[in-house]
């Protein structure tokens, strides 16, 4: 055992020194208070929601209708909520870095220690509570209406992935107030991260933090998968699935490979620094090169589980507002396919310079060659989707076109990289960091971001605003292109990344540049606050209650707006791909079913909250060695899995008379209502109808 | 053997027991795939230990350590464990009763207690002779692998109990059977996973 | 009925079958070491060879896992999990052990 693990009374080795308050008053300077500030914004922050969720008296209907709910499309709004608040940390630590860099020439105004917190919160935050929840939450909400399923497979297991991506994402925020988080950057490469280097809580929380979200992760995938190949409508085969739960389940098939070697690689690095292991450390035979080779076994796999549901929106939403179906259907399933596979095969050119071989490297340089070829294969297939259509440029268009231009600049950046004598040159550079925002930036964020406009009339029954989200599209754009493009120059000059500061002043103006792109990306942040907010004012002339808003093709646009809890009166029988556009064409959309039948549906459970508290409870007592918490908690968990398992009565039905009732006043409403052309689309009288687009269309 | 539509791999359990036959296909696929994950985690354990095996520092290596005895014992002890827990198995589709399953059970837990109690003896000799896993890499590789396995034979042991004590509140209905095909498969693949330890880590070190 | 419900003999013989197997699997690689009777390099190779014996006749008797049968989209994960867990404990193989050889 080491010394310091043994160390502390019942709170452990906690005592003031972890506020940044007190360290604020003891040390004033710049990065105390920006540090105290950030702590205070999260207390406050915490503090105003409650009292608001108190002053509204909501608590029973957010416990009832969102904490304990097992409905996928409530979970998925959850998760796209956490990441949403995760995102304007994420963004705002960016700005921080960015300032201090446009400033850095010989100084700067922020502590190393400080700058280091942020790029390493800034990279775990973005990764996996920014991304990771927003495919998550994308996926959880459109996946089973599309393939016309009920809800999820297993959705209690649904909510228990949700409650520890929250558990890692409150670790996060608790190290803004309580302590201080890893300077080891988002990967914690040992052996700075080992007990020896660092034996504050810092790189504890990164650890817990991931391993907990981690296991939620992978439990998502497993539900995911499950769904896919279980729970399709009638007559739904795989290659009559829109192409976005193809790349749903290659995501999934991913999250269930890709996350145990980040748990493996990150647990040993855990039994380091608590039980005196040796896996990773300088000294006793450990070997610090293996935890580079398991973190980037998951670290690959994972970019492209997070680009995949992107490119799974893309389709849609290209698809949809040119008026056309997708081109190139089985081209686009193969493509992703092979992504998924040779993901696994390319991991090793994160570390094309760690000292192994050239034969090591040119396999896995050619590798990361080819895995480019089914990429460019799906741009092809968008462009030719969009060729002679009848393009609307709404919101996700505008995300999307900018995704065509920029992302082939960062893709062709990742092929310059993949070659390993060019790599020598400029790894660790911000060429790098130029390459991997230019692919997450244009391919994630834009694709979630245009998957966020694209459906969320259908998940609240009213549209966003068009105008305000075409200009924070625009800004994101523009802030991207500012901010990273002038990295890969400066990178291409030799500034190495993670860089306090710098004494060559041919890197400052580039770094201006950056800076005023960083403005750019915040005031997109900010405008697409000021979207949400005039939408939800002007929601009574933007209901569209029928559902179909953008003229969809899809199954998730034939039920009502937003969904009942059961998603379909009737499970829709299915027999042909774009399913809802093939029936509104012959007409066979809204009819009345002949029958109606008892709808089963798992009751609520609070499950998931008792797990999130409880696996909070563990984390944080890990982190700062509170020894009885840490059992006591890590006792609960089972004993309140195996005591649900005890619980008989899981399900409730709902008689058919009430679906009945239901569905017959919508069709009725929808009945009642005037369907629209496109050139109405963004008018009030757009209420969710859609007419043909053309006389006599056909496809 | 058993003719009929296989709706899973592994023991099904046949029409005749209704809806436990028919609403299991989801679960029991679902059990695979978190399997399938769970071998990857035992997979990259394993190819550690093959990568640390030249990182004694200096300390004991596996002649030292290991007694190949009691490594056979805890072999054979796992292996009869997993015909026993088929004896449950058939218990279950054949409609032998409840009394049967449950005898099954107990004899799998204890050969399985029988399987713990001498590994942990093993642990504790080698940490007796100084051998434990702050020693080296090596011996860090093994207490990551070996003892991984134990917690999952120990997992494994808990929820044999918690099925005895459904059995008797709930008796055979579906959602105890669907509990106990699930439990049959993470029992058989504790021992698959042993192959692979006694091989890799036993019989690999010794030879 | 009597056919959909194989009798009870044909499934016992089928556990008895992969235990008796599964013994004489174990029992071979454990004499091999316990009595020294053959080279490292050679015993090595069977002990290998036996262990993946010994899965697939546990896949088969205990896991009842069969090829000729229906639901090949189960099959398919397990051989999907088997070729990602070959790349990547291959790989990690392959690529520390060229890295010890260039440090040694």
């Amino acid at each position: 055992m080491n010394g310091q693990t043994q160390a502390g009374g019942i709170l452990g080795r906690l005592d003031l020194q972890a506020l940044p308050f007190t360290q604020a008053i003891a040390h004033p300077g710049a990065s105390e208070l920006i540090a105290s500030g950030a702590a205070a914004i999260v207390v406050l922050g915490a503090i105003a929601t409650l009292a608001a969720i108190t002053r509204f008296g909501l608590w029973g209907a957010f416990w009832r209708g969102w904490l304990t709910s097992t409905d996928h499309k409530r979970i998925g709004i959850m998760y796209i909520v956490l990441a949403l608040v995760m995102l304007a940390r994420g963004v705002l630590e960016g700005a921080v870095m960015r300032a201090q860099q446009a400033f850095g020439l010989g100084g700067g105004f922020l502590s190393s220690d400080h700058f280091s917190q942020l790029f390493s919160t800034h990279g775990t935050i973005m990764i996996f509570f920014v991304a990771m929840p927003l495919i998550a939450g994308v996926i959880n909400y459109v996946m089973p209406l599309q393939i016309g399923a009920r809800d999820v497979s297993f959705p209690v297991m649904n909510q228990i992935s949700l409650g520890l991506t929250a558990t890692g994402a409150a670790l996060l925020m608790a190290s803004l107030v309580v302590g201080k988080f890893s300077t080891g950057g988002w990967t914690a490469y040992p052996p700075y991260t080992e007990a020896a280097f660092n034996p504050g809580p810092g790189p504890d929380y990164w650890i817990w933090a991931i391993v907990i979200a981690g296991v939620g992760s992978t439990l998502s995938g497993i539900n995911f998968a499950v769904t896919i190949y279980k729970e399709r409508a009638p007559g739904m085969t795989m290659f009559r699935m829109p192409l976005f739960c193809w790349t749903a389940l290659c995501t999934a098939i991913l999250l269930i490979f890709a996350l145990p070697p980040l748990t493996v690689a990150s647990l040993m690095l855990a039994l380091d620094r608590y039980l005196d292991f040796h896996f990773f450390t300088n000294d006793l035979g450990g070997n610090m090169m293996n935890y580079v080779n398991l973190f980037w076994l998951f670290g690959h796999p994972e970019v492209y589980l997070l680009i995949l549901p992107a490119f799974g929106v893309y389709s849609e939403v290209i698809a949809t507002f040119s008026g056309k179906t997708l081109y190139g259907y089985t081209s686009l399933v193969v493509a992703t396919m092979a992504i998924s596979v040779l993901s696994f095969s390319v991991w090793l050119h994160h570390f094309f310079t760690m000292g192994q071989g050239a034969n090591v490297n040119i396999a896995f340089g050619i590798a990361t060659m080819l895995i480019g070829v089914p990429t460019g294969v799906k741009i092809y297939d968008w462009m030719a989707t969009m060729f002679r259509g009848r393009i609307r440029m709404t919101t996700p268009m505008v995300f999307s076109s900018g995704f065509l231009i920029l992302f082939v600049i960062g893709g062709l950046s990742g092929i310059i990289l993949a070659n390993p004598t060019i790599d020598f040159q400029v790894h660790n550079s911000l060429f790098l960091v130029a390459h991997f925002h230019n692919v997450l930036i244009p391919g994630v964020l834009f694709g979630m971001l245009a998957g966020y406009n694209y459906w969320f009339p259908k998940a609240f029954g009213f549209r966003l605003n068009e105008r305000w989200g075409r200009i924070s599209a625009l800004l994101w754009i523009f802030g991207f292109s500012f901010t990273f493009l002038p990295l890969y120059f400066v990178g291409l000059m030799g500034m190495p990344r993670r860089t306090l500061s710098y004494s060559e002043p041919l890197f400052q103006p580039y770094m201006q540049v950056a800076l005023f792109g960083a403005f750019l990306l915040v005031a997109a942040l900010a405008a697409l606050g000021v979207q949400l907010w005039l939408s939800i004012r002007q929601r009574d002339q933007r209901r569209v209650f029928a559902g179909d808003p953008w003229n969809g093709r899809t199954l998730e646009w034939a039920t009502a707006a937003p969904p009942p809890e059961y998603n379909f009166a009737v499970l829709p029988v299915v027999a042909h791909r774009d399913a809802f556009a093939v029936a509104k064409e012959n007409g066979r959309a809204y009819l009345v079913p002949e029958r109606y039948e008892d709808i089963t549906m798992p009751r609520n459970t609070s499950l998931g909250v008792v797990m999130m508290l409880a696996s909070t409870a563990l984390g944080f007592a890990l982190v700062w060695y509170i020894w009885w918490l840490a059992a006591l908690a890590a006792i609960a968990i089972p004993v309140a899995l195996i005591a649900r398992s005890f619980d008989p009565d899981t399900h409730r039905t709902i008689p058919a008379a009430e679906i009945a009732r239901e569905n017959r006043a919508w069709l009725d409403a929808v009945a009642n209502t005037k369907a629209i052309t496109r050139g109405d689309e963004d008018t009030a009288r757009n209420t969710g109808r859609a007419a043909p687009e053309w006389e006599g269309a056909t496809p | 053997m058993i003719r009929q539509t296989m709706r899973h791999p592994g023991l099904n359990l046949g029409r005749d027991h209704g809806q436990a036959h028919d609403h299991v296909e989801t679960i029991v696929f679902g059990f695979w795939v978190f399997m399938m994950s769970d071998l990857i985690i035992f997979g990259l354990m394993f190819a550690t230990y093959a990568t640390m095996q030249g990182s004694t520092a200096g300390g004991p290596g596996p002649v030292e350590l290991f007694d190949i005895k009691s490594a056979f014992f805890q072999t054979m002890l796992l292996l009869v464990s997993s015909l026993t827990f088929g004896g449950a198995s058939l218990a279950m589709r054949h409609h032998m009763g409840a009394g049967r399953i449950t005898l099954w059970l107990v004899v799998t837990f204890a050969l399985g207690g029988g399987f713990l109690a001498l590994e942990l003896r093993d642990f504790a000799a080698m940490i007796g002779q100084g051998a434990g896993p702050w020693r080296s890499g090596y011996l860090s590789a093994f207490f990551g692998l070996v003892p991984l396995h134990g917690l999952h034979v120990s997992a494994g042991m808990i929820w044999i109990v918690v099925m005895i004590v459904q059995i008797r509140v709930f008796g055979l209905v579906p959602a105890v059977k669907t509990r106990l095909l699930r439990l049959a498969l993470f029992w058989h693949f504790l021992d698959l996973i042993w192959i692979g330890i006694f091989s890799v880590v036993y019989l690999g070190g010794l030879a | 009925m009597s056919d959909e419900h194989s009798d009870f003999r044909a499934d016992l013989r089928q556990y008895l079958t992969g235990f008796a197997l599964a013994l004489a699997l174990t029992l071979i690689p454990f004499a091999l070491v316990w009595w020294n009777l053959a080279p490292r390099a050679v015993a090595l190779w069977i002990i290998a060879g036996l262990a993946i014996l010994q899965g697939i006749v546990h896949l088969r008797y205990f896991f009842h896992i069969d090829l000729s049968r229906q639901k090949r989209e189960d099959l398919q994960l397990i051989l999907f999990s088997l070729l990602i867990l070959a790349m990547m404990a291959g790989g990690t193989i392959w690529i520390m052990a060229n890295l010890a050889q260039r440090m040694g």
